[in-house]
């Protein structure tokens, strides 16, 4: 293993005398990690704890007849056995945190299971062991219903329903849609002019996070009223906000206490074991602890989602990509969780790090029999960068150049216009190229070596084209419906090296100085802004700071928004203070 | 019966933050009576790093060496708001975040120092080993700790900021997908090397040479950290990893590490890195996030290196001896 740094590159837009950062400061918390005395969340223990065990499906997909817990009742250590019922708000989707997505999943299952595993009882006992024991006494009677495992059969009709908020098995985008569309330019005729169509289907596996430390969490009655919760979470807040409005208490008679994780790369964002522990110590008037174990850990708890791709290029001879198209099926399992919004984050990331001048995808997430996935390192883009990667290399073949000589040619660079209609800005694809390059000895010519990131892009590449919709319509060169000053520099102030900082978004409505020549920008979404800092910066928020240096356009900048459609969606900036207006 | 041997390449780059935005995080930052500052926070340390790096930024911030900052998260009591540790958010939320409320710290333990040596505040520069002076006067100098205990015992001002970092969320527009996702992106590129046994379908010898462009390292260590085990279970997506072996089907599905297999230390690939740093505008000190993409770039190339090593195209994941086999013994029966 040998690390290098290339302090030459891009040395003119870094000050690299700092005292602090930037240096391999041995980290606050390793003796503790190394030595085995940093708190964990089950490294806490309480007079009385009780244990927690689920009683889970053995089916892919069954109606619930009937539960029947009169043995498990009676047997040595049981204290309480919690039902879908005893849930105050017995569903949820993790997103309603920001607004997206209807509620669709239980806590424990009342009337049907999606999935092998799905959680119907949950068991209360003074030890895991007897816990365990009395989820094998309990008789559940279940009539199995027909089940789907695959997202391209899930879609057609007559499939069996997995997901009832969902019939159809899709999610529901922003306006309704069934699928999230991206569309630029006109892929049909950028195939009509290709010289080279390549097409392909590629296949992402669901994998486990696989955290040394399982989700768990211990809970326990605080005084005053509240509870208490050791958590594994990965968002803390996020979590407690959960468990709130799933037992329906103030978020304020909650207190979550975490922070050091064993791993989580994703897994421990869904809150699974907190609201369950809450609610045994609610129940019980006892600490409660509920951790998963490692085959549940590997087959319940929620996997990184399986996608399936398509994709169609149309290249030019000389290499370039002239059209992009993409269809892909993202594999959400029973429930939402997460995967609808790792198929927005993905949709945002296409066409992959390259300008293209027409690009389409069709993005799905369905709903199968199998274990809810939910987010995992790279969520959202690992799959799909992984489609487009291998999807490169057939590319180069076919118009026959080397592999990173056609990822060069089709590099995006500053100033270029992304599918999602921003600007793209703070680009390092072409240097990264040539200095992998340069590591393993792959030669590049000096064509290539001279490419920049901070050269050649813009112009004709910042162009917004005339777009083809799915009605078939045409949307006008330039246009933009989404008011967006959210990233323009000025507004989110430069941080760091000898520059003032806020830190926070001014609440002036318009910029503090004209933005760089290659993202200027107009400010269409201040209204949102001047009521975010009206309710939460107050009146002493320090003065905008001044805007970067023209030479480091922002990464990601609005063009001039066009003329604004009527009827286009407005910005919705309140949406996380609705949660407060929710609760008591 | 043979070894093949063959290269495979990509490229990249990352979105920094949640997509869309609207994924706000605080940090509080005071000073006891002897100068040494606490960050509250309630932001995860899932192993990356997360408390270290916080505690750099705040020091650099506030101009005092890292030993006079301590870092305490996470608890809901204590901690502000922190939307979590997910989506490479963690150095460029939080970190901004602390940046904000170290500034309002630094400026009180400013003006306290300011009226201690009977300059103006403005006037003032820290050192980072614990001094203030007046600038181009080291000579006139009081250190943070007088000024910090002469702030809260002469002038009852609390030496503490407050700080929030927020791109607030962005529709998204149904007909086109139009949206502002993130504000900057990390990259990288990757050659592999690797060998193909076509007689037993296994893949040994991988050697990787890589690129990532990180804004900046802010602590140059725990980007290598990231970096090589980031590729490490990124070696793994590609040759070993599912809880599916025969996606979309659910059989033979594994439930304990036993059968769930991933590499060991045997399995690590050589592996050598450069890295970039061109800040990103809106970063903490430039800084971006290297924890997601790492993994990303093994992937393809190592699909792409096993197509050079024995001409099939390993289009799902993960790529197991037995599906290079059996696209070996396909390829030559249609060749037959």
């Amino acid at each position: 293993m040998s690390v290098e740094f290339r302090k030459d590159l891009f040395a003119d837009e870094r000050d690299d005398d700092l005292n602090e950062v930037g240096k391999p400061t041995r980290r606050q918390d390793i003796l503790g990690h190394v030595t085995g005395r940093s708190p964990f969340f089950d490294d806490h223990r309480f007079d009385g704890m009780l244990h927690i065990r689920c009683v889970r499906s053995p089916y892919h997909h069954a109606r619930i007849r009937n539960i029947d817990t009169s043995r498990a009742e009676t047997m040595p250590g049981v204290v309480r056995i919690m039902r879908g019922a005893d849930v105050p708000v017995n569903l949820n989707t993790l997103l309603s945190l920001l607004d997206f997505g209807k509620d669709d999943e239980p806590v424990l299952a009342v009337d049907k299971v999606a999935y092998k595993g799905e959680p119907v009882l949950a068991i209360i006992a003074e030890s895991e062991a007897q816990a365990h024991d009395a989820v094998n006494a309990v008789r559940v009677d279940y009539e199995e219903l027909p089940h789907v495992l695959d997202v391209e059969e899930a879609i057609k009709p007559g499939a069996p329903s997995v997901n009832l908020t969902y019939p159809n098995n899709k999610f529901e985008f922003y306006g309704g849609t069934d699928k999230q569309k991206l569309r630029f330019g006109d892929v049909e005729t950028g195939f009509a002019r290709a010289d080279y169509i390549v097409e392909g289907r590629y296949q992402m596996a669901p994998i486990e996070q696989a955290p040394i430390e399982p989700n768990g969490a211990i809970a326990l009655p605080e005084t005053n009223d509240r509870w208490a919760c050791y958590t594994s979470t990965q968002g803390l807040f996020f979590t407690l906000g959960t468990a709130a409005k799933l037992l329906d208490v103030s978020s304020s008679r909650l207190h979550f206490i975490g922070g050091t994780v064993g791993g989580g790369f994703g897994g421990k964002v869904d809150g699974l074991c907190e609201p369950l522990a809450i609610l045994g110590a609610m129940l019980t008037g006892r600490p409660v602890r509920y951790v998963l174990d490692r085959a549940e850990e590997m087959q319940v708890s929620a996997p990184r989602s399986a996608e399936v791709w398509y994709i169609k290029d149309g290249l030019a001879s000389d290499g370039r990509i002239i059209a992009r198209q993409f269809t892909g099926y993202f594999d959400s399992g029973a429930y939402t969780r997460l995967t609808s919004y790792g198929v927005v984050k993905c949709t945002g990331h296409l066409p992959g790090p390259y300008t293209i001048p027409n690009v389409q995808s069709d993005l799905y997430c369905v709903y199968t029999n199998r274990t809810p996935a939910t987010a995992m390192r790279g969520f959202g883009v690992t799959g799909a960068d992984f489609a487009i990667e291998r999807h490169m290399d057939k590319g180069a073949r076919a118009v026959g150049m080397g592999p990173l000589e056609f990822r060069l040619i089709n590099a995006y660079r500053d100033g270029d216009m992304k599918a999602h209609r921003r600007l793209a800005g703070n680009c390092a694809l072409i240097e990264s190229i040539q200095a992998a390059a340069a590591r393993a000895n792959y030669p590049l010519t000096s064509e290539y070596m001279q490419m920049s990131s901070s050269q050649g892009g813009g112009g004709e590449r910042a162009q917004i084209p005339a777009t083809r919709l799915q009605d078939g319509s045409e949307l006008p060169a330039g246009t933009r419906r989404i008011a967006a000053a959210d990233h323009a520099p000025g507004l989110i102030p430069q941080v760091g090296v000898d520059v003032p900082v806020s830190g926070k978004p001014s609440t002036s409505a318009t910029p503090a100085a004209p933005a760089p020549a290659q993202a200027q920008t107009q400010f269409a979404a201040s209204p949102a802004m001047r009521g975010y800092g009206a309710s939460s910066l107050g009146q002493s928020a320090p003065p905008p700071a001044p805007p970067p240096p023209a030479a480091t356009p922002a990464a990601e900048a609005s063009p001039p928004p066009a003329a604004k459609p009527q009827g286009s969606p407005g910005p919705r900036y309140s949406r996380y203070s609705k949660i407060g207006n929710r609760r008591r | 019966m043979a070894i093949h041997k063959g290269r495979g390449t990509c490229a990249m780059n990352y979105p920094i933050g949640m997509n869309l935005g609207g994924d706000p995080s605080q940090a509080l930052v005071h000073s006891n009576p002897e100068g040494k500052f606490t960050v509250a926070l309630s932001s995860i340390d899932l192993g990356q790093g997360m408390k270290s790096v916080s505690r750099q930024v705040a020091a650099e911030t506030l101009g005092v060496p890292v030993e006079d900052v301590y870092v305490d998260t996470a608890d809901s009591d204590t901690g502000p708001h922190c939307m979590g540790s997910f989506a490479s958010r963690g150095t460029h939320r939080v970190g901004n975040a602390v940046i904000a409320a170290a500034k309002e710290a630094r400026a009180i333990m400013l003006e306290a120092a300011a009226e201690e040596l009977e300059v103006n505040a403005a006037d003032l520069v820290t050192d980072g080993q614990g001094n203030i002076h007046v600038k181009g006067a080291p000579g006139n100098s009081i250190s943070t700790q007088d000024a910090c205990n002469a702030a809260q015992f002469k002038y009852g001002q609390s030496v503490s900021g407050r700080g929030i970092f927020l791109i607030p969320m962005s529709d998204v527009d149904p007909d086109t997908g139009e949206m502002s996702t993130v504000s900057c992106f990390a990259h990288t590129a990757m050659i592999v090397d690797l060998e193909v046994d076509d007689e037993t379908g296994e893949v040994s010898n991988v050697r990787i040479n890589s690129a990532y462009e990180v804004g900046r390292a802010l602590n140059p260590k725990l980007v290598e950290q990231q970096l090589i085990g980031g590729a490490w279970m990124g070696l793994s997506h590609a040759l070993y990893e599912t809880t599916e072996p025969y996606y979309p089907s659910r059989e033979h599905r594994p439930y304990s590490f036993s059968s769930y297999p991933m590499p060991g230390p045997g399995d690590l690939a050589q592996h050598d890195i450069s890295i970039l740093e061109r800040p990103a505008p809106d970063g903490p000190y430039g800084g971006k996030g290297t924890g997601e993409m790492c993994a990303n770039p093994v992937l393809p190339a190592v699909a792409n290196a096993i197509y050079d090593a024995v001409g099939v195209e390993m289009d799902e994941l993960p790529i197991t001896p037995e599906k290079i086999l059996r696209a070996i013994h396909e390829k030559q029966r249609q060749g037959a």
